[in-house]
């Protein structure tokens, strides 16, 4: 099966599943201070829900965020540069792998606190519309989220207020070591069928399935449409975060990871194109992620003095620390 | 003589409070297999029963240990991050921290949180760096933030002791110290202690920050004798140790890694000139007001406390007066 763009699904998988790897070897030289949560393995939910979103939706993503703010279609350079801390990032260095965001794109921002963003999200595209707009909104969250009360609770605010919001949650089968089995009481689908909401899961290792369930749901919710729920099963291939490349933590059998690398999302979409089309989307990427690590590590840290730019939007300035 | 880390402190501060209390059991986020590295080993010792991992459900657990001690346990929870206490602020004080009083001393709450890891863990950015303790001591929440390995044993021995809701805080900043501990012994709450006795001025140090004012205080010894005044616990306050100090000195410096507006280190000095005379007006280094800590390294430095800021502070306050 494949839409109506399988090289820019391809690209875009490709694209994150690079950046991550490239990202790590920047956490591992330092150059990436605090580490991150990689995405590996999970690329084709971003790739495949953001392809059926147009330029100007919103989506709102998780602390795992890289793939869902490339998707959106930010700039891997800047992105990289925020990463490392400095000036020329998304941010400019104030945001780091957690916060990342563009507005500009339609990205509000990953978000650190497991659960929250999805509230954030229906508030934005609801207000958006008031004024007329036309956008829809893809909010982004773990197996891990659904157990928590604001999360259900913007369930309930978007499927009050028909605030066309998909609520797209990544099950990769864990929260950090604990499994959804150990969490989930009911299921997540269940979770939305109690709100009134239409509940679709979706193989998230195949980047076309997820685009396909994606649009049909985006075209329901411009039709006018209630928000809608997406269980994309998925499995994160790496660490939680990177500190566990250091620290081994036993949560996870090694066959079980073995196995479910099998099902990667890269080499699914891989498949589908011609191998002379595939050869040239990995060099061109390998081009683009070259160019972004060469960026980032030219751009300047910020300047100290500089820490509490930014804090206020409305100009305050606030009292320093000092003695 | 055994070295002992503050991890580690921790963790045997918890091992012996359950072998000594059945009702004493953990709950968190990841403490089976020890993520944060606190609870290690204590799942094999005191099995599943004792040691539960929780879906992410912070609210809802945090109220359910509220429940669980309202009913004659004694919980501790383990906190990932300290951002979460915002999360969980109003199942503490507006629950545990007011249950006593509202049904007119029908129940007493014996709730410990522990938050290993407080302040900025460097490049954990602006929703995982806070220092939230002021916020429990202006609700009066029982308040400790042990800055060595024995302190970190005895203050979280003493909060699970206490009949009352205690908030741990184990600064990511002291979690890397290591002490020669000869014997483990409970701290009692509200008594804070002379970490290095001084004449000229009294520098009060909070948390992980009383390791940078004794490597102050070192640094400037040829010039100027500083004493610095570990509280160990914020809420109660010993104010009586700490008035005893300023007495002697005359001048006094505070330093908080909290924000500066409504801050503790505000709230020392207000104490401190209330009571004591003191020869120079007094001065506090803190994060800004309103702080949130910047991503990259070098600004999320710039928000905290920092030794050179003590040192000018500390200078300033000797000139003066
Ligand atoms: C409210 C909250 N609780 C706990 C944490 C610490 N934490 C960060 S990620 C994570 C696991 C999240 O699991 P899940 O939602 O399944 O997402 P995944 O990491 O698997 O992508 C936890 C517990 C947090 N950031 N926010
Ligand atoms: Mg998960």
């Amino acid at each position: 099966m494949t839409g109506p763009d399988p090289v820019r699904l391809y690209r875009t998988v490709r694209l994150i599943r690079r950046f991550e790897e490239r990202a790590i070897e920047l956490v591992d030289a330092g150059e990436i201070v605090g580490g991150i949560h990689p995405y590996l393995g999970q690329e084709g939910v971003a790739a495949g829900v953001c392809a059926a979103l147009a330029a100007g939706d919103l989506v709102t993503g998780t602390h795992r965020g890289h793939g869902h703010v490339l998707a959106k279609g930010a700039d891997p350079a800047r992105m990289l540069a925020e990463l490392c801390g400095r000036v020329t990032g998304l941010n400019r260095g104030r945001g780091g792998s957690m916060h990342a965001a563009d507005f500009g794109v339609g990205v509000l921002g990953a978000n650190a606190i497991v659960g929250a963003a999805g509230a954030i999200l229906t508030g934005a595209v609801w207000a958006r519309r008031r004024r007329g707009d036309d956008v829809v909104g893809a909010t982004f969250f773990g197996d891990g989220a659904v157990n928590e009360g604001m999360l259900l609770e913007a369930f309930n605010l978007a499927a009050l207020w028909r605030v066309p919001v998909l609520f797209v949650c990544e099950n990769n089968g864990y929260a950090t070591t604990m499994p959804v089995e150990g969490a989930v009481a009911g299921t997540i689908a269940g979770r939305a069928a109690a709100f009134g909401m239409p509940a679709t899961a979706v193989d998230g290792q195949d980047p076309e399935q997820v685009r396909a369930v994606t649009a049909a749901a985006v075209a329901r919710m411009r039709a006018g449409g209630g928000p809608e729920l997406v269980e994309a099963r998925t499995y994160r291939f790496d660490a939680h975060h990177t500190f566990e490349h250091r620290v081994r933590l036993d949560y996870r059998p090694p066959e079980e990871v073995a196995a479910a690398r099998l099902r990667d999302p890269v080499l699914i979409q891989g498949d589908r194109l011609p191998a002379e089309v595939r050869a040239a989307v990995d060099a061109e990427v390998e081009a683009t992620l070259t160019a972004a690590v060469d960026f980032a590590l030219a751009g300047p840290a910020p300047d100290p003095a500089t820490a509490l730019d930014h804090l206020y939007a409305s100009g305050l300035t606030a009292r320093t620390g000092g003695g | 003589m055994p070295r002992l880390s503050y991890r580690r402190a921790l963790t045997r501060a918890l091992a012996d409070e359950m072998t000594r209390d059945e009702s004493v059991f953990l709950l968190g986020e990841d403490i089976r297999v020890a993520a944060a590295n606190v609870t290690t080993g204590l799942l094999k010792k005191f099995g599943p029963d004792r040691v539960l991992d929780t879906p992410l459900s912070e609210q809802a657990f945090t109220s359910f240990a509220t429940g669980a001690a309202l009913a004659g346990a004694r919980p501790v929870i383990e906190f990932q991050i300290p951002s979460l206490l915002f999360l969980v602020f109003e199942q503490i004080v507006n629950h545990a921290h007011k249950f006593p009083l509202m049904t007119g001393g029908q129940c007493a709450v014996p709730v410990t949180y522990l938050v290993p890891g407080s302040g900025s863990r460097t490049g954990w950015a602006g929703q995982h760096s806070d220092h939230p303790y002021g916020l429990f001591a202006h609700v009066g929440v029982t308040t400790v933030v042990p800055a060595t390995p024995a302190d970190a044993y005895g203050l979280l021995v003493s909060a699970i002791r206490c009949d009352d809701p205690v908030v741990v805080f184990a600064p990511a900043g002291a979690l890397d110290a290591r002490a020669d501990v000869t014997d483990l012994a409970p701290v009692p709450l509200g008594r804070g202690v002379v970490r290095r006795p001084g004449a000229d001025v009294t520098v009060v140090a909070v948390g992980h920050l009383v390791h940078d004012a004794l490597a102050v205080a070192e640094e400037l010894a040829g010039q100027v004798s500083v004493e610095v005044f570990d509280p160990r616990t914020l809420y109660p306050f010993d104010w009586d140790g700490l008035l005893d100090s300023v007495s002697r000195t005359g001048r006094l410096v505070v330093v908080d890694d909290s924000n500066r507006s409504c801050g503790i280190a505000g709230e020392i000095i207000a104490t401190v000139v209330e009571r004591v005379p003191l020869a120079a007006p007094p001065r506090r280094v803190t994060r800004p007001d309103g702080a949130v800590l910047p991503f990259a390294p070098a600004l999320d430095r710039a928000v905290q406390p920092g030794r050179d800021q003590l040192t000018a502070a500390i200078q300033l306050t000797c000139k003066d007066g």
